[in-house]
């Protein structure tokens, strides 16, 4: 494969477990700047679609290049220092720190044993804290251990610890799930500020949702992609609709 | 090889194969109580070994009793069945007061038996003594027969596997083919959704738990027939018990009865060309290698993460 | 400058905790009991290293290892073999089918010295080898558990298992490590007998002073960014490593450290006791040293100190009257702190501290804000982690 001008390039991706198939040849390009939303029904493939991204499942075979580096060969880890950050479904932060050490441990700075053992809080951490907790709308709950968060706010705050690694893709795995309505809204603007100069995904259920945010919309079925486009055209797909009500 | 022919060896290798079994028939259902409680439910039980010694002096307490009234061939199959539902009730009554408290913290639960092994220990020397016990066997277990002159097969040995045997076949009936065993399989797969479907998961702890320590009270009547039994007997069996669960790979039954097998005659075998401390310090190294490379043991399965 | 010393002191509240250790330790404990008493009192605190190292390893990074027995017994057996040669000379041991060699060898028959004592007849690669051996050891373990990310449950029985292996191991192999009765009848160092009383109070007080450069140094550890990493670790590994972080090489990191400083702890206890034997390497002293951390506080590093003396006077007292009640209040102890107090006497001391905060901030504050600190206050047991968490 060539080079591309994409920043997520995914080629012919397949992963079974013990014969089923998940992904099933999968094929999709992600451009800059772009915010891509995958919807499909449960059991899809969406979940398993992002696992293989960032490494935590390992592909049968295929490829995922990502600013034309290839990742199926790379380790979780350095998967993230690439560049791609990943929200998981339900959130997942570290309860007993405060928020202000949640976003600090995400800094990309001291990730090796000796560089964490000599890191220090410089202004620029903090400033650079400040700034996230500022978009995330979190800056007067710094000091608040983070298990003391309510459920949206704790989705925020996962998502501002990945903003701290300033990452060109960005993967969301549900990050409205258990939101308000209020939530949501204020969640669709934070995805359309944060989308302007990288690229993401968003795995989501919410179509009043979806429509806000996307800029393309591919569907999932049963591993394979069923439809892929703008969002009111994806609605009007005759196949998407049988997915949908069909059954 | 050590100045033996291949015709020594050859017989050496049997008979040691033989002493071997009845160690391999011990760690076999220690390790199957164990597997079934961590396997099933991710708990450590660190006083495994001493709820084997509880079979062990029940059958010892039982033979004193059978030599009383006379009755020392028939009370075996009694002692083994006592064995087991003294271990089981106890096990019973442990998971109640303490295990179901600990479930979400695995370490703890570790450490928390530990102690319970201490004070199990310690209670078993303030009630029998410190000095170790061995319980009348009947005649039919002893003596041994001899298909060549060189070579003695224990007749004890040959019937703790039998038992082995029996005990094993009974779990995989339990644990695959009862409406039992799936609920304890459906509440190892998804707590929430099998007390959903209305399956009381608490029990099924409970059971479990006392399960595999009834298992270990079998393996402890088993345990008389081979040696003599003293407050800290369990403890020499703990490790290897664990090295079986963790090599076989803690869920699979045939996994468990493989590695058992294997480690049981690796150390007999050895323990034969060198000293016993060395054959047993040989097979734990190659256990601990091994697991090195393949932490998920032999026989895992893969799983969908 | 000021900013490290705050991190090695941990805070007001943490300089005062180690203040108060220290004038126990280096003035009311030598000026209270006699030297018999104050050599145990060193012993015990010989301890206390391991209970240090598994409160960085065990409570804050979560990795519980049953196997601390191991980096004791090689730092104490390094420096029992250095201590030996030396009592071995030629002309003490010239009654000797082979002089100039340990007397175990020789009731052995072994004729020459093995290659691996050879390093022991010089002090400075002894005491590199008690540093690094262990660390050694713990490197090949850690990196052969931690980057197949077996952990938890696994890595407890797996150290559990090289722990008996080693404890046969040196009691199988008598003619070269003394056997079941191990290396014994150590005197000088260097030409310094250490059986005298100035030797045992000089020795009690640079063990003192090494388990505090320990307690400081594991300060430090627990409040870099590292340490922060560990608890976060602890709480959600896989968000770390989707961090970008390589989780195993910090659990490496931890795992040495935590081998050397036991093992110094092992090397002190030589020069106080005066033998090494195989009872120190196998499980049940691992098992009791992750007590001692457990009754003091996991999360503690100064609580670990009082668990190992609290304990261990405890042993002292009653299997001196009471042999058989001790076992039953060992295991009991043991049921106890983890059942009610997960987070020992530092747990206890924190609750009732705050308890006290409590009750002075709650005439200051309206009835509604207090009820909210009430009910942040009621602390279960697995609040009671989280918060003192949040503070180590």
């Amino acid at each position: 494969m060539s080079n591309t001008d994409f920043v997520l390039a995914i080629e012919d991706l397949t992963v079974s477990f013990d014969g089923f198939k998940a992904v099933d040849s999968l094929t999709m390009y992600i451009d800059k700047n772009e915010l891509r939303v995958v919807i499909g029904p449960n059991g899809a493939g969406k979940t398993t679609v992002l696992d293989l991204i960032c490494g935590k499942t390992k592909s049968t075979s295929g490829s995922i290049k990502f600013m034309n580096t290839e990742l199926t060969k790379l380790s979780e880890h350095e998967i993230v220092r690439a560049g791609v950050g990943r929200k998981f479904q339900t959130p997942s932060i570290y309860e007993n720190l405060s928020v202000f050490q949640n976003l600090e441990v995400s800094y990309p700075k001291g990730r090796g044993v000796w560089g964490s053992l000599f890191f220090k809080r410089t202004d620029e951490v903090v400033s650079q804290v400040k700034k996230i907790a500022d978009e995330i709308m979190l800056t007067d709950f710094l000091e608040m251990e983070a298990a003391l968060l309510s459920h949206g706010q704790k989705q925020w705050l996962e998502i501002g610890m990945l903003l701290m690694q300033d990452p060109e893709l960005l993967m969301l795995d549900e990050p409205v799930a258990g939101m308000s309505a209020k939530e949501r809204d204020q969640t669709a603007e934070l995805l359309n500020k944060i989308c302007k100069n990288r690229s993401v995904i968003v795995i989501e259920h919410d179509m009043e949702f979806v429509k806000k945010i996307a800029h393309k919309v591919t569907v999932l079925h049963q591993g394979k992609i069923l439809a892929e486009g703008p969002m009111d055209e994806v609605q009007e797909d005759e196949k998407v609709i049988e997915v949908y009500l069909g059954h | 090889m050590f100045g033996y022919s291949m015709g020594d060896i050859g017989n050496i290798m049997v008979m040691q194969g033989f002493s071997g079994l009845s160690m391999f028939t011990v760690l076999l259902l220690m390790a199957l109580g164990l597997a079934i409680i961590f396997g099933q439910m991710g708990v450590i039980n660190m006083a495994h070994g001493e709820f084997m010694t509880i079979g062990a002096y029940t059958t010892v307490m039982l033979s004193k009793f059978a030599v009383q009234y006379n009755i020392v061939n028939y009370y075996f199959i009694f002692a083994i069945i006592l064995a087991f539902v003294i271990a089981f009730a106890f096990g019973y009554f442990i998971e109640f007061i303490m295990i179901r408290h600990l479930y979400k913290r695995p370490l703890d639960t570790l450490l928390a038996t530990w102690g319970l092994s201490l004070v199990m220990q310690q209670t078993f020397r303030s009630c029998f003594g410190a000095k170790e016990v061995s319980a009348e066997l009947p005649e039919w277990l002893l003596g041994s027969f001899k298909p060549t002159p060189d070579i003695d097969i224990p007749i004890n040995g040959v019937f703790v596997m039998g038992l082995a045997l029996i005990v094993t076949a009974g779990v995989y009936i339990f644990m695959y083919r009862s409406r039992w065993g799936l609920r304890v399989r459906a509440t190892v797969q998804n707590r929430v959704m099998a007390g959903a479907v209305g399956i009381n998961t608490k029990k099924v702890d409970r059971v479990t738990f006392a399960l595999g320590c009834g298992i270990a009270g079998i393996a402890g009547a088993a345990f008389t027939t081979i040696a003599s039994t003293g407050p800290t007997t369990g403890t020499l069996y703990i490790v290897d018990s664990f090295m079986v669960v963790v090599f076989g790979g803690a869920a699979s039954i045939m996994g468990t009865i493989a590695s058992a097998f294997g480690i049981a005659q690796a150390q007999s075998i050895l323990q034969f060309f060198m000293t016993s401390s060395m054959g047993k310090v040989s097979t734990l190294l190659v256990i601990v290698a091994i697991l090195m490379v393949k932490p998920e043991g032999l026989f895992a399965s893969k799983l969908r993460k | 400058m000021n900013a490290i010393s705050n991190k090695l002191l941990g805070g007001k509240q943490g300089a005062i905790g180690l203040a108060l250790l220290a004038v126990l330790v280096f003035v009311v404990l030598p000026i209270g009991v006699d030297i018999f008493r104050l050599n145990l009192v060193g012993k015990y605190l010989t301890y206390a290293f391991v209970a240090v190292s598994l409160v960085l390893l065990w409570g804050n990074g979560g990795i519980l290892s049953l196997g601390q027995g191991i980096f004791f017994g090689l730092g104490g057996y390094g420096m029992a073999m250095f201590l030996k040669l030396e009592a071995s000379d030629p002309i003490s041991t010239k009654i000797q089918t082979t002089p100039g060699i340990p007397d175990f060898m020789d009731w052995n028959q072994i004729t020459s010295l093995p290659w691996f004592w050879e390093p022991f007849k010089s002090l400075p690669l002894t005491i590199i080898a008690i540093l690094v051996i262990p660390a050694l050891f713990a490197y090949i373990i850690g990196f052969a558990m931690f980057k197949r990310r077996v952990g938890g449950v696994y890595f407890a029985i797996i150290t559990q298992a090289i722990a008996l292996i080693l404890s046969i191991l040196i009691v199988g192999q008598q003619g070269y490590t003394g056997g079941v009765n191990g290396i014994t009848d150590l005197r000088t160092m260097l030409g310094w007998d250490i059986r005298t009383d100035s030797a045992k109070y000089i020795l009690y007080y640079v063990n003192g002073g090494l388990l505090f450069a320990c307690i400081l140094l594991s300060r430090y550890i627990l409040s870099s960014k590292l340490g922060m990493l560990l608890l976060a670790m602890r709480d959600k590994e896989e968000r770390v490593r989707f961090s970008g972080y390589d989780v195993s090489n910090f659990k490496i990191f931890i795992f040495c450290v935590s081998a050397m400083i036991s093992a110094i702890g092992g090397a002190m206890f030589i020069l106080q006791v005066g033998f090494m034997s195989p009872s120190l390497v196998g499980i049940v002293p691992s098992i009791e040293m992750v007590i001692f951390a457990a009754v003091g506080g996991r999360m503690s590093l100064i609580g670990a100190v009082y668990g190992t003396l609290l304990v261990n006077y405890g042993k002292t007292v009653f299997s001196e009257t009471y042999p058989e009640l001790w076992l039953f209040l060992m295991g009991g102890l043991f049921i106890a702190v983890v059942m009610f107090f997960p987070n020992g006497l530092a747990g206890v001391y924190e609750k009732y501290a705050k308890k006290f905060k409590f009750l002075r901030k709650f005439s200051e504050v309206t009835p509604s804000k207090a009820t909210e600190i009430a009910k942040k206050n009621d602390a279960t047991p697995a609040n009671d982690i989280k918060e003192i968490g949040a503070k180590a």
